[in-house]
């Protein structure tokens, strides 16, 4: 009788046991994508901000023709693109676009004074700030999810029941850098 | 082990809850001693005095805990601003809030020419940042970007609430004990005459004298919340987030120079802040008792990281 008690308890312990770990694992997972999606609504910003910044330097420098098509076909491909490389590569020509852009702009004062375009330029490099912080904070997330999902005993039943480990974001350029080991 | 920005937060709160029990603790048995040497009754007549105590410091807390934020800020001439009136320091703010994974917290200005800033709230859901006009007037994007990732390091780890649970139960009890040292002074010329003012003048001495050991002790705590492992963490965290420490190092640097003493700070909120509000850059560098660590050191200690960043981010040759 006693030994049934026992066992009994036992299992129950290790089912709450489960069942805290399958619920923590749910929470980090949901805390992924929702970083993921973040990234998104952050590209989808520069999409928005572009046609207006390209307006805005027509303005000013309507001969510098070739660098604002490029921006618009740059922008085009990336709002088209499909596919984590695919799109990682159509954002990196968008932003040496971007950069070429806002270099020629340095050549026309009147542009550089105009509000609008140092209130777009702000929120373009707020946008850029936002975009690989994002990033950074999906890969954060994502290695956090990864550890616990292989951490024993999670790893036993983990991908069994579908916790996939989650992909890293390729680290692209010089500002999505490591994060120093913080020593607390 | 090496502690995770999680141990933090559970350490917060662990702390934060003690707080409030060692606050309700004092009036409990403030009140409960009080009863027993004004009526002279015994140990079980003083429970229901006690009971009342427990009472006023739970309604004291819960104040603390629900309205010490805008207590705070009213204190420090904060105003709350919207988007329009400084998009690029809104603009800071929401990218170290993706960077943190994070709410959007509430951003205030304070209206003074001194340098400092400091974040405050129940946690992250509640959170405020403010920063002084003059501090604000004074950095370039990525100092501020610094300064700020600072604020949030402050919200993420939950010292905001132990920091400001402290300031407003502080804040409370620096009251209550002004108040009886007023009450005994001139409480004291008019009844020095009646039997029965005697009687109660002898309480009110002992409350005071209750109160002044308990002041230099409450000192000594606003030093622990404060303590400069706090400020280093937030420093290091801030560079967690940013990537960038010379954006904070040389933040620090300017405020570091900065002479003028932030007038609506004082003792019970100045823990609050990024550096210490009161003195000029000397002693706010080297205090022994200061609630703050000495800011060149802190300036060194980025810098360091700053080197580590770099060696970490050299292109790797697979």
């Amino acid at each position: 009788m006693l030994g049934i008690l026992i066992f009994l308890g036992l299992v129950v312990v290790v089912v709450m046991a489960a069942i805290g770990i399958y619920n923590s694992l749910v929470g980090l997972r949901q805390q992924v994508k929702s970083a993921w999606s973040q990234i998104d609504v952050q590209l989808k910003r520069r999409y928005d901000l572009i046609p207006n910044l390209v307006e805005t330097v027509k303005g000013y420098a309507a001969h510098e023709k070739q660098t604002l098509e490029r921006v618009i076909q740059a922008r085009n491909a990336a709002v088209a693109a499909q596919g984590v490389a695919a799109q990682a590569q159509a954002e990196n020509v968008l932003t040496g676009a971007l950069r070429q852009l806002f270099a020629v702009a340095e050549a026309y004062p009147n542009l550089k004074a105009n509000e609008n375009f140092l209130q777009l330029q702000e929120e373009l490099a707020s946008t850029e700030n936002r975009i690989s912080f994002a990033r950074q904070n999906y890969n954060d997330t994502a290695a956090n999810y990864n550890t616990r999902a292989q951490s024993f005993p999670a790893v036993l039943f983990a991908r069994m029941l579908g916790f996939m480990p989650a992909e890293f974001f390729e680290i692209q350029n010089m500002t999505e850098r490591e994060a120093p080991k913080v020593a607390f | 082990m090496p502690r995770t920005f999680r141990d933090l937060i559970a350490e917060n709160r662990r702390k934060s809850a003690f707080l409030v029990v060692g606050f309700l603790a004092f009036f409990t048995i403030t009140i409960y001693v009080f009863t027993l040497y004004a009526t002279g009754a015994d140990a079980r007549a003083g429970l229901l005095p006690a009971l009342g105590g427990l009472g006023l410091g739970a309604i004291l807390a819960f104040f603390s805990y629900e309205a010490g934020a805008g207590a705070i800020l009213a204190m420090s001439g904060a105003k709350p601003i919207k988007k329009e009136d400084d998009p690029q320091l809104f603009n800071v703010v929401e990218e170290l809030s993706i960077a943190a994974g994070l709410p959007m917290p509430r951003v205030y200005l304070i209206d003074d020419t001194a340098m400092n800033a400091f974040a405050t709230g129940r946690g992250p859901r509640n959170a405020v940042v403010a920063i002084t006009k003059g501090l604000r007037d004074r950095l370039n994007r990525e100092e501020l970007q610094g300064v700020l990732a600072h604020e949030m390091s402050h919200v993420r780890n939950y010292d905001i609430r132990f920091a400001m649970l402290l300031a407003v139960m502080v804040g409370l009890l620096a009251l209550l004990a002004d108040g009886f040292r007023r009450w005994m002074w001139w409480g004291g010329g008019r009844r020095r005459s009646s039997r029965d003012g005697n009687a109660f003048m002898a309480v009110i001495a002992i409350f005071a004298i209750l109160f002044s050991i308990v002041a230099p002790i409450l000192g000594k705590l606003i030093q622990l919340a404060a303590s400069r492992e706090r400020e280093y963490l937030a420093d290091a965290s801030a560079v967690e987030l940013t990537r960038n420490p010379e954006g904070l190092a040389s933040a620090l640097e300017k405020l570091g120079k900065d002479q003028e003493v932030l007038e609506v700070a004082n003792r019970a909120t100045q823990h609050l802040y990024i550096v210490n509000p009161f003195k000029p850059f000397e002693t706010r560098s080297r205090g022994l008792l200061s609630t703050h660590p000495p800011l060149d050191e802190r300036i060194r200690r980025l810098r360091a990281l700053e080197g580590v960043a770099e060696r970490r981010s050299s292109p790797v040759v697979s």
